[in-house]
């Protein structure tokens, strides 16, 4: 019961959060909402015992890939001075559009996909288990993500490199 | 039965709200208001005598008195300007975009109070012993960074943002090898609980006597990682007047000078719990309460270093700080957790084990110093060299 | 577990407020008689000239790009470090690729001289 309640609380204050990313005028606040709509899916997270995946998501989409996007938006000179408008001739459609994918994709995931159900509870050790699973089981797409994050950076630092020149 | 044990007192404790027949939500919640009031009543009065502390402690390092106006030997000196700052008026620039201007201090000493819940005071005297508690150390700094862009951003000043700018790229260059720092206590312990960490340093088996180097790092980063000299150019007063904070006055002046301080104090008893053994140390396992006492005695040992450092060192420039993280520590970093990784796997002793990566870290750390010192020997030459062609001496 | 977390809820909750309700409750007690001098920009002596927004180097974002990627790989490095005593040499051998391949891009970055603060 109170669980439903942090669980309803916690969804609407993402949900929140996520639609004014999308409707504020400016970029720099934007942004803002989209940290605290990822912190509010870390709480989910630790609603659903995941508390792993939600530090990690804590550590990687708002200690990371957030400041990755504020300084994207930093330096870019016409972003900071001019307010972006999300109103413009294309708003209705792409309202519109949106909210059909949006019930269409909330169609296919609550009734359409057989989610397994596990009723036991979570390992003492489940981050150990984890572990060994990351080099047991996992791990060709373990080392593959390390080639992926290496070519990651390789683009990065070709891209920057060409803006040089 | 010892009555002087906290975990004992605990136990009482739950027994007693049981008995009262309430249901365990309830006992949870009174639980987690208590461990909030303390833990905060701790930090905010910690926080007055540290900077005192500080204050006093730089004073006579550089051959002054320090505070001593206000109460005995100055004691009173911070609740007084404490008192000043919470009454002074407080200026929003008309240029500020005020609700994040307004968020970013609460914002700041909000990310540093979350990580008091994870310290482990003494033996059964922690917040809550998360499973992930390193982890959760780490993800909350992030939320550190994010209060100093918003305040950088918010204040539409160009020191502001510079030094905004300048306080996140040195935050997480020095996030990667503090966290390096970290996993090496972690891969020794097989646990990331701080509890768990604590409890296999048992009999002075502290993880920075065997890995010094480890210890070290960790200091490093962290004195970077608190905006502390040698790493405070994101406030250098010559350059960028107060960095991110510069149009904060009163109270919300005052939120960012209280996450400062409380940060030092967290990032040591940290360093402590990590490296230190935390509570450990003798007759412990007969006198628990002792271990409160050890704690503060190294949390304190490391805050002075910390104080020590500050009023010694001269600060470094941007490009030798950025180079400094990703040239010398990162890769430092990486080496040693693979040196942990592979001498607790060779099929010798433990004493022998800790003695071979005891060596291996002095060795490391000689090798690290030399190189670093023959570098900047090399760019002293260098600029000499420059300076004679121009004519300049 | 759940109910370690509520605690840490909770704390969150209150550590939240308190700060936000003491600036509230401090605003009562203080003055405030702002004047368009006072609340101008900060500036050494002189009126601020031009936009606060002048361009950022690229160079900050291309060390959060780096960092980005050696943040993804703690995370990976954590659960093996808890798991480590329990595994075998392979674990050992695995994640010896996996610092590997980030220090070849470590190195990579340096030899490109993005590494060198201008």
């Amino acid at each position: 019961m109170v669980l439903q309640a942090i669980f309803i609380l916690v969804a609407l204050f993402t949900i929140g959060c996520a639609l004014m990313v999308v409707l504020h005028r400016n970029l720099f606040i934007s942004a803002l909402f989209l940290i605290a709509s990822f912190f509010g899916v870390a709480v989910i997270y630790v609603l659903l015992e995941a508390e792993f995946i939600a530090v990690a998501q804590i550590l990687i989409y708002i200690g990371a890939i957030a400041t990755l996007i504020v300084f994207a938006i930093m330096l870019s000179r016409g972003m900071m001075t001019g307010r972006t408008s999300p109103r413009n001739a294309q708003a209705l459609w792409a309202g519109l559009g949106s909210v059909i994918l949006g019930i269409a994709l909330l169609y296919v995931v609550a009734y359409r996909v057989q989610w397994p159900v596990v009723q036991k509870d979570v390992p003492a050790d489940a981050i150990a288990r984890l572990g060994s699973a990351l080099v047991g089981r996992y791990v060709i797409p373990f080392e593959v993500a390390s080639v992926l994050l290496l070519a990651a950076l390789i683009g990065a630092v070709m891209i920057a490199r060409e803006k040089e020149v | 039965m010892n009555p002087l044990d906290p975990r004992i007192l605990g136990e009482w404790w739950n027994t007693f709200l049981r008995g009262l027949g309430l249901a365990e939500g309830w006992i949870v919640f009174i639980n987690g208001l208590v461990v909030t009031l303390i833990l905060l009543g701790f930090g905010l009065t910690s926080v007055i005598f540290l900077i005192w502390l500080e204050r006093k402690f730089a004073g006579r390092i550089q051959d002054r008195l320090g505070p001593n106006r206000v109460g005995p030997y100055g004691l009173l000196q911070t609740v007084a300007d404490a008192l000043k700052l919470m009454t002074k008026e407080d200026i929003t620039p008309d240029n500020a975009e005020r609700v994040t201007y307004n968020l970013a201090p609460g914002l700041a000493v909000f990310a540093v109070l979350m990580l008091l819940v994870v310290i482990p005071f003494g033996p059964g005297l922690i917040g809550v012993d998360l499973n992930i508690g390193v982890l959760y150390i780490v993800a909350m700094g992030s939320i550190g960074i994010m209060a100093a862009l918003m305040a950088g951003w918010a204040s539409n000043n160009k020191y502001a943002l510079l030094g905004g700018f300048r306080t996140v790229a040195q935050l997480l260059s020095y996030e990667i090898p503090m966290v390096l720092a970290m996993s090496v206590p972690v891969l020794f312990a097989g646990t990331m609980s701080m509890h768990g960490i604590v409890e296999k340093q048992a009999r002075f088996q502290w993880f920075g006597l065997i890995m010094p180097a480890a210890f070290l790092l960790y200091i490093i980063s962290a004195l970077a990682e608190n905006e502390r000299t040698p790493f405070d150019l994101l406030e250098a007063e010559s350059e960028i007047v107060a960095g991110y904070h510069i149009e904060y006055s009163g109270m919300k002046f005052a939120w960012f000078f209280l996450a400062f301080f409380l940060n030092t104090l967290i990032l040591s008893a940290i360093a402590a719990t990590l490296f230190l053994g935390g509570w450990q140390g003798p007759f412990v396992e007969q006198v628990p309460i002792l271990g409160v006492f050890y704690f503060f005695i190294k949390t304190t040992a490391i805050l002075l270093f910390f104080m020590w450092v500050r009023a010694t060192f001269p600060r470094l420039r941007i490009d030798q700080m950025m180079a400094l993280a990703w040239k010398v520590l990162v890769p430092m970093g990486l080496v040693l957790v693979l040196l942990a990784a592979l001498v607790v796997k060779l099929p010798i002793p433990g004493l022998l084990q800790n003695l071979i990566l005891f060596v291996t870290n002095i060795a490391i750390l000689l090798f690290v110093l030399g190189a670093v010192g023959r570098h900047l020997r090399k760019e002293a030459e260098r600029y000499k060299v420059r300076y004679q062609v121009s004519g300049i001496r | 577990m759940l109910n370690s977390y509520a605690v840490v809820g909770l704390y969150l909750l209150i550590a939240l407020a308190f700060p936000f309700v003491t600036l509230l409750i401090v605003s009562l007690m203080r003055p405030s008689k702002p004047n368009p001098l006072k609340n101008s920009t900060y500036e050494c002596g002189m009126e601020t000239i031009g936009d606060t927004w002048v361009q950022f180097r690229a160079q900050y974002y291309l060390f959060a790009l780096v960092f980005v990627i050696f943040d993804i790989e703690v995370v990976f490095l954590y659960p093996w470090a808890v798991a480590y005593g329990k595994l075998g040499l392979f674990a050992l051998v695995e994640m010896v690729i996996f610092i590997g391949m980030l220090a070849l891009a470590l190195v990579y970055a340096w030899r490109k001289g993005i590494l060198e603060w201008q």
